[in-house]
């Protein structure tokens, strides 16, 4: 059978390559694309690795090892630099001010960007495709630009050195409620219809009902949101004036400054720093995924 | 329970298209009335008017003596069955069922009472704690249906609640909820495309056609003395055989139906309901013949009572069977009565026969013609008096 076929189909090619072969070539696409694959993990992965080496040897070796293949293999482990992190500052009050402004920022985030997704996507109201528009158009302006104007705002109002000044301005945001719109304007009328029809509110029918439904895009929306303002700096260095209300990117950049000079030190206030970030992600993998799958085909 | 009225009701979407027109209908406190007509005929328009879910732009609504123009869906104590069944997703079926109990602010007992009550008539109970997701169709249909019965609202509203389910499923359900619907006795507005259904679970119907109604009937009515060529080809299935004719008086005194270059003598008795045929002899009209009015001819007929065709196609069902024959005259469809010009015209004929192991296809055929069925229209579509 083979070798008929073959004879018959001498000018194709394809055909007639024997099955061995073509399926050696598969198994060597294969292999390139996951050793590929595991360079680029790999590229991403090492300063990380790094930090965490890093963090766990004495600060003299740090330096000199750095541009060694030694800094990616622990030494003796030990945990100094973490003491020395929280004997030389407040680490603990710098922590806190990240995650409690970080929290308060999703979780408001999370009630008014979802309302605001639902009028956009349900409620009939005068002007609101304008509005949409804008709000659109305001996800391609970079917070940089309006920086300036804020901070003399924020001044204005006496909100310099305060935890409002760094949540308020951050809570209503473009791309969220553009995330929340997509997601409501996909879902079938007929659940909120039928809740109406049983007599549910149109504030109740969005907490019962679509809230429930909707948690794959909550959960999306409240990691990228924190994602985000986990690694704030800009804003915070123009509005912070001491540690009582300043979060970490800005005090690690002030504790790299902070002499003596020690990168152990550094490696360790850092790692403390993105532990979170890991954790989140780790823990919401999943829900991760699925939000942005679900967003990106759907919509 | 109530009766609910549309009094001169219109409705145009915002975007100008004018999905009803001028409906005028009333239904009796109690009465299952079915709203059955193609696709986009606005169906289920009138229907989301009646909940409260589309505005009305002109004419009054009425449930009971209230008019609930203004009212909110919750005012007006309806319950809808979706064709989806919409049913909350991430709530388990009691929670389901509780949901509308919760909104009309029943105490927890009242509405466990109610719960009971209502998984019971359906045959629920061993599916309360489930999820949706957890049931098959024909038990999210039910679930979909308790969320309804539970409120004991004044109205039942189904737009089209049977068209997800499998044939077998669709014809059960059916029968359940007819019988629920005549236990219950709660007036009842059942939006379906399929007229099998209308058929047979109206206590009226009222056939749609492009935002109008065509006709509001008892289901025999409807099929007896259609009221147009469109409820003609739409009820009924195989739909009714629709051709251009005349009707001529011989010099004998015979009344003489063309079928193209055939004819069929028509016995005076046989039509005398149509009294005002004398002004259409000799004028072009319609006439329908029902699949059912033809048999297989006798060796020796009469002259004049069968059509001579020839056998394109046949179906045979175990005890009839459905014939496609070759029609000596152009067919007319239903649609096209419709006002949708169409160069479909076939000149298929279709006949419901006994089993018949002697009939083949490709073959000539002659089909007697029991002219007591003899349908007649004028040329603008409408029912002769
Ligand atoms: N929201 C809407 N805006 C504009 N046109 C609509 C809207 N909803 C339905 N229509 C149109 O109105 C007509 C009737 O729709 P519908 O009542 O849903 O028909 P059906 O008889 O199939 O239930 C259709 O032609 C449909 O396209
Ligand atoms: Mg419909």
């Amino acid at each position: 059978m083979q070798d008929s076929n073959i004879q018959l189909n001498r000018t194709d090619h394809s055909q007639s390559e024997p099955v061995i072969i073509r399926q050696r070539r598969k198994w060597l696409g294969a292999i390139a694309s996951y050793l590929l694959l595991t360079v680029l993990a790999l590229l991403f992965v090492a300063p990380i690795v790094f930090m965490i080496i890093g963090s766990l040897k004495p600060d003299s070796l740090v330096l000199t090892e750095a541009g060694t293949f030694k800094a990616f293999l622990p030494g003796q482990i030990s945990f100094q630099n973490y003491r020395d992190v929280f004997e030389r500052v407040d680490f603990a009050r710098f922590f806190f001010n990240s995650l409690f402004i970080t929290s308060m920022i999703v979780l408001a985030g999370l009630l008014v960007n979802s309302l605001a997704g639902y009028a956009f996507a349900r409620l009939r109201w005068r002007g609101r495709s304008g509005v949409l528009l804008l709000v659109i158009a305001l996800m391609i302006i970079p917070f940089e630009a309006i920086a300036v104007p804020l901070f003399f705002q924020v001044t204005l109002l006496g909100w310099r050195n305060t935890y409002i000044a760094q949540i308020l301005p951050f809570v209503a945001n473009a791309f969220s409620i553009y995330l929340f719109y997509t997601f409501f304007i996909d879902l079938p009328k007929e659940l909120e219809e039928a809740a109406r029809v049983d007599g549910a509110s149109t504030l109740r029918t969005f907490f019962e009902i679509i809230v429930p439904v909707a948690k794959p895009v909550f959960a999306t929306v409240a990691i990228l949101t924190f994602l985000t303002q986990w690694g704030s700096f800009l804003w915070p260095l123009m509005v912070t004036l001491d540690e009582q209300v300043r979060p970490l990117p800005v005090a690690i950049s002030s504790f790299q400054t902070l002499p003596p000079i020690q990168w152990g030190d550094i490696m360790s206030f850092g790692v403390m720093m993105v532990a979170p970030i890991l954790i989140v992600f780790l823990l919401f993998q999943k829900w991760f995924v699925e939000g942005v799958a679900s967003t990106g085909t759907k919509g | 329970m109530a009766s609910v009225s549309f009094q001169d009701v219109y409705k145009v979407y915002p975007n100008g298209y004018s999905a009803i027109k001028k409906l005028c209908l009333d239904i009796q406190d109690g009465e299952f009335l079915v709203f059955v007509g193609p696709s986009g005929c606005g169906k289920s328009t009138a229907l989301r008017m009646l909940a409260g879910l589309e505005d009305i732009s002109a004419g009054k609504l009425l449930i009971g003596d209230r008019v609930v123009n203004d009212q909110t869906p919750q005012e007006r104590n309806i319950a809808m069955v979706f064709q989806n069944y919409a049913l909350y997703p991430h709530m388990t079926v009691r929670q389901n069922l509780e949901f509308p109990l919760r909104m009309i602010k029943l105490s927890p007992k009242q509405r466990q009472a109610r719960i009971a009550e209502a998984a019971e008539k359906l045959g629920l109970a061993q599916l309360l704690d489930r999820k949706p997701k957890q049931l098959s169709g024909g038990q999210r249909q039910r679930v979909a249906m308790g969320r309804a019965i539970v409120r004991d609202p004044a109205v039942f509203l189904m737009d089209e609640p049977l068209s997800n389910l499998d044939a077998k499923m669709r014809s059960q359900i059916r029968t359940e909820i007819a019988e629920l619907q005549d236990r219950m006795g709660t007036t009842t507005v059942y939006v379906t495309h399929d007229q099998v259904e209308a058929m047979t679970m109206g206590d009226r119907v009222a056939v749609m056609r492009g935002g109008e109604l065509q006709q509001l009937a008892t289901p025999q009515d409807l099929y007896d003395s259609p009221a147009n060529v469109f409820v003609a080809g739409f009820i009924g299935s195989p739909a009714m055989n629709i051709f251009p004719t005349q009707l001529r008086k011989t010099a004998l005194g015979l009344l003489m139906l063309d079928v193209g270059d055939q004819r069929l003598a028509i016995d005076p008795a046989a039509i005398s309901r149509y009294s005002t045929l004398a002004n259409y002899l000799d004028q072009p009209l319609l006439a329908g013949l029902r699949p059912e009015a033809f048999s297989v001819a006798d060796a020796n007929p009469p002259p004049d009572s069968c059509l001579q065709v020839e056998v394109k196609a046949l179906e045979a069902l175990g005890h009839e069977m459905i014939i496609y024959a070759q029609a000596p005259v152009g067919m007319i469809q239903a649609e096209e009565a419709a006002g949708a010009e169409s160069d479909l015209n076939t000149s298929t004929l279709v006949a419901r026969l006994a089993a018949n192991r002697n009939i083949h296809a490709h073959t000539p055929l002659a089909l007697a013609v029991d002219v007591s069925k003899l349908y007649l229209f004028t040329t603008d579509y409408q029912a002769i008096g």
